[in-house]
């Protein structure tokens, strides 16, 4: 053991317990909710100053848009929020779709509002899941994976995919919902409240959940719009801000629900924010389930969306345009678009730019996550080690979404 | 004379095996991953570990953090070229006896991502026991592959897993390569010119198993 | 702008973001008032884009946020763009506002040269724009001057070249390698 020697850059100071303290959180720890590495400078405890590291999941994603045709897109974007594949998807989906200008059927956008609140559930599962892991609840993490699964396995009976399900294309979706589904899906909305109703009773009375994140971490709501913040992070620091009524898309000016705020902006504001919000998002999945009527699924551009699987087999023109669609890809008319949705973490905004060829330009992905952690240099001064943790799951950052 | 019957009459208490037996028996019954998700596949992981497809049943009770309680390292989700370094730090510094199942596609063989920013497999990095496909693979792929990996951690012989000296250990990564920005305590964004990595060599002669 | 009550009382009616017609008021502003700010102005797919001259980037964005019309208090995005090897002027760089209380959205975009990327930085004006020039620098190798810290944020630190170029090879230039 003494034999070995410490490397000559690092100096050995006297009297280490009076200075400060640089060291390395991550980025392979539990709490950091992936591989996020944060510089903290301590004085003891307390944390003097934070810095984040990212890019230990770059996958470079962007640069992959841009060797892919607009179909072949979609598979990449369930990979970057990897608790909100559907959402990523739609984002992609519908900036596309705003470029060629298509009209979308009603009960394909009744079915995309559905999925994405059923995604919105799970992805919220998760944060309260490993959120309250960290903070200590261990309980709290199997009864969310345990309501998660249900969630699943509607998705994988739609999609036939768990987390990467691709559902959503470019003129509508993958196909339509199978037989059976909406009975499933009405049993799944029946059985969420009491369970919703299990996870207040174990977390929102208990005294040491409160003292762990009553008062951690506040921003106010000036400085969470000087820094960008967006979706349930900004909505705990009382601003009332949600896309879906701001700049309303896929029909979600027909849906009834309230956008829940909470004055405090620390992390039980974000906590009962996210709270409130899975009981909006099952309301608006019980309204989408009862307006579900029937009709087509994928709009009229027979040059843009596959044709059904009988169609190609049986017409020539359909077999055409299918073989066109798949070898060569569809052409996008030349000019820009930025396409904002609410994801479940923010603000999700897909920028995506055409050249007037089958593959895009460019396209970037506004990630609600990287803004999000942004801010935590700003939370995360002056408070102790363990209060990071809270915070950075309050935050509910995905390392997929920040480090595209 | 009927040593068999002596035992098994007289002394039924008394079990019988060979060293090597019992040891991995005992080894493939407790394997303890470290916590190593990355991307997607972590969740996938999350939920092998959940109430409906219990990993806790095959042994894997709980998740390490630290690497040095550590037995396998489940790789899961994709390695960029900024985190290998860091992964096989991790990795070296597992004590023996260690095993690496690499988790899904990305980790495989680079997955969808064959472009600058992912590494093309991460068993350029680390020996791999088992390789799991899917993207991401289901939980019961999973448990299949740790099922795998204790079959074949009951073919192995005490003998080939001695840990490593401990100096070879340290300075298999020469540390401070992780940047630092405030500059206190470490030169910044230094990086060495040789790497020595000299350990995978015992696993590589095992790799017929 | 208050925070607190003012915040949580019913929001204002919402404009789909297909109607164009409420950024074209704060367009006619800016022209009567700094016409040399505006290089150019194109409406296309129910958007409006203000492309700006390099100078006065920061400039224009702190108009729009103070502009009581417009109120663009918040920045959702700065992307940049690579227009291929061959164009001139090469990159673009694109600040995407948004209003928080008249939920209208505006596009500036800043057109540079491949030997000149030099920009002002906007962190003055919001300070969400760190990260975002950060990461602009790191893709495409803009420089933005008067940012606080600009050093790469997604590629290691010691990483060659900038990703998001397009003359950058899909791959890379050499298979990842321990040694």
């Amino acid at each position: 053991m003494s034999s070995a020697t410490i490397p000559p850059q690092f100096e050995i100071v006297d009297r280490p317990l009076d200075t400060q303290m640089t060291i390395s959180m991550g980025p392979q720890h539990p709490s950091t909710h992936g591989v996020l590495r944060l510089e903290l400078v301590l004085d003891g405890e307390m944390v003097v100053k934070t810095t984040p590291d990212i890019g230990y999941l770059h996958t470079g994603m962007e640069k992959l848009f841009e060797y892919k045709k607009y179909q072949q897109g979609i598979v990449i974007t369930d990979r970057m929020d990897y608790l909100n594949p559907l959402g990523n998807n739609l984002a992609y989906v519908m900036a596309a779709e705003k470029l060629l200008g298509l009209e979308i059927p009603e009960r394909a956008q009744t079915i995309r509002v559905l999925m994405c609140e059923l995604q919105r559930i799970a992805s919220h599962l998760v944060w309260l899941g490993t959120h309250a892991l960290d903070i200590g609840a261990m309980t709290v993490f199997f009864y969310c994976f345990r309501e998660r699964e249900k969630i699943l396995n509607l998705i994988e009976a739609a999609s036939g995919g768990r987390l990467t399900p691709s559902y959503f294309r470019i003129g509508g979706l993958m196909m339509d919902l199978p037989a059976g589904f909406e009975n499933r899906c009405k049993q799944f909305l029946n059985d969420f409240p009491p369970a919703v109703e299990e996870f207040h009773k174990l977390l929102t009375g208990n005294k040491i959940f409160q003292r762990r994140t009553q008062g951690i971490g506040r921003i106010s709501a000036e400085d969470a719009i000087d820094w960008g913040l967006s979706g349930p992070c900004l909505r705990g620091s009382g601003v009332n801000l949600d896309i879906r009524r701001a700049n309303p898309y896929s029909s979600y000016e027909q849906y009834d629900f309230e956008v829940p705020t909470e004055p405090d902006g620390d992390v039980w504001a974000r906590y009962m924010v996210r709270m409130r919000e899975m009981k909006e998002s099952h309301k608006i999945s019980a309204q989408a389930l009862s307006r579900l009527k029937p009709g087509p699924v994928k709009a009229d551009a027979p040059k843009v969306v596959l044709p059904d699987r009988e169609a190609m087999k049986s017409h020539m023109d359909a077999l055409i345009h299918h073989f066109l669609i798949v070898a060569e890809g569809f052409d996008v008319p030349a000019g820009e678009v930025y396409f904002p949705i609410e994801a479940s973490k923010g603000e999700l905004g897909v920028y995506m730019k055409s050249d007037g060829g089958s593959k895009p330009s460019r396209v970037h992905f506004r990630g609600p996550s990287f803004v999000n952690l942004s801010v935590l240099p700003v939370m995360a001064e002056g408070e102790m080690v363990a209060d990071i943790v809270a915070i950075i799951g309050s935050l509910d950052i995905v390392l997929g979404e920040i480090d595209r | 004379m009927g040593l068999e019957n002596i035992i098994a009459e007289a002394l039924p208490e008394v079990l019988t095996t060979r060293l090597d037996s019992l040891i991995n028996w005992a080894r493939k019954s407790s394997l303890w991953p470290a916590t190593f998700g990355l991307a997607c596949c972590a969740i996938e992981m999350m939920n092998a570990t959940s109430s409906r497809n219990d990993l806790a049943r095959f042994g894997s009770e709980v998740f390490r953090a630290s690497p040095r309680q550590a037995d396998v390292m489940i790789v899961s989700g994709r390695v960029s070229r900024k985190m290998a370094p860091v992964l096989r730090r991790i990795y070296d510094q597992m004590p023996e006896p260690k095993w690496v199942i690499s988790m899904g596609a990305c980790a495989t063989s680079g997955g969808v991502f064959d472009n600058y920013a992912i590494v093309q497999g991460v068993d350029k990095i680390v020996p791999v026991d088992v390789y799991i496909p899917g993207c991401p693979p289901r939980p019961e792929m999973l448990i299949h592959a740790v099922m795998m990996l204790q079959d074949k951690v009951m073919k192995e012989s005490v003998r080939d897993r001695r840990d490593v000296p401990e100096e070879e250990a340290r300075e298999a990564v020469v540390p401070g390569t992780l940047p630092v920005t405030d500059g206190s305590t470490a030169v910044q964004n230094t990086l060495p010119e040789s790497r020595p990595y000299t350990i995978a060599s015992r696993h590589e002669r095992r790799r017929s198993s | 702008m208050q925070a607190g009550p003012e915040n949580i009382a019913p929001s204002p009616e919402p404009t789909p973001s297909s109607e164009s017609t409420t950024p074209s008021p704060l367009v006619t502003a800016l022209q009567h008032e700094h016409p040399e700010w505006m290089a150019d102005v194109i409406n296309a797919f129910g958007e409006t884009t203000i492309v700006v001259p390099r100078e006065h980037i920061a400039d224009v964005c702190s108009f729009f946020k103070t502009l009581p019309d417009a109120r663009f208090d918040f920045l959702a995005d700065i992307c940049g763009a690579d227009r291929g090897p061959e164009e001139e002027p090469r990159f673009e760089v694109n600040y995407h506002l948004f209003s928080t209380t008249k939920y209208h959205r505006i596009r500036l975009k800043v057109l540079l040269n491949e030997d000149d990327v030099h920009v002002p930085s906007v962190t003055g004006v919001w300070r969400t724009a760190n990260w975002h020039e950060r990461e602009t620098f790191d893709m495409f190798g803009v420089i933005f001057d008067g940012h606080p810290d600009l050093r790469r944020i997604l590629l290691p630190d010691d990483w060659q070249g900038h990703a998001l170029r397009k003359d950058f090879p899909l791959r890379g230039y050499e298979p990842y390698s321990l040694k």
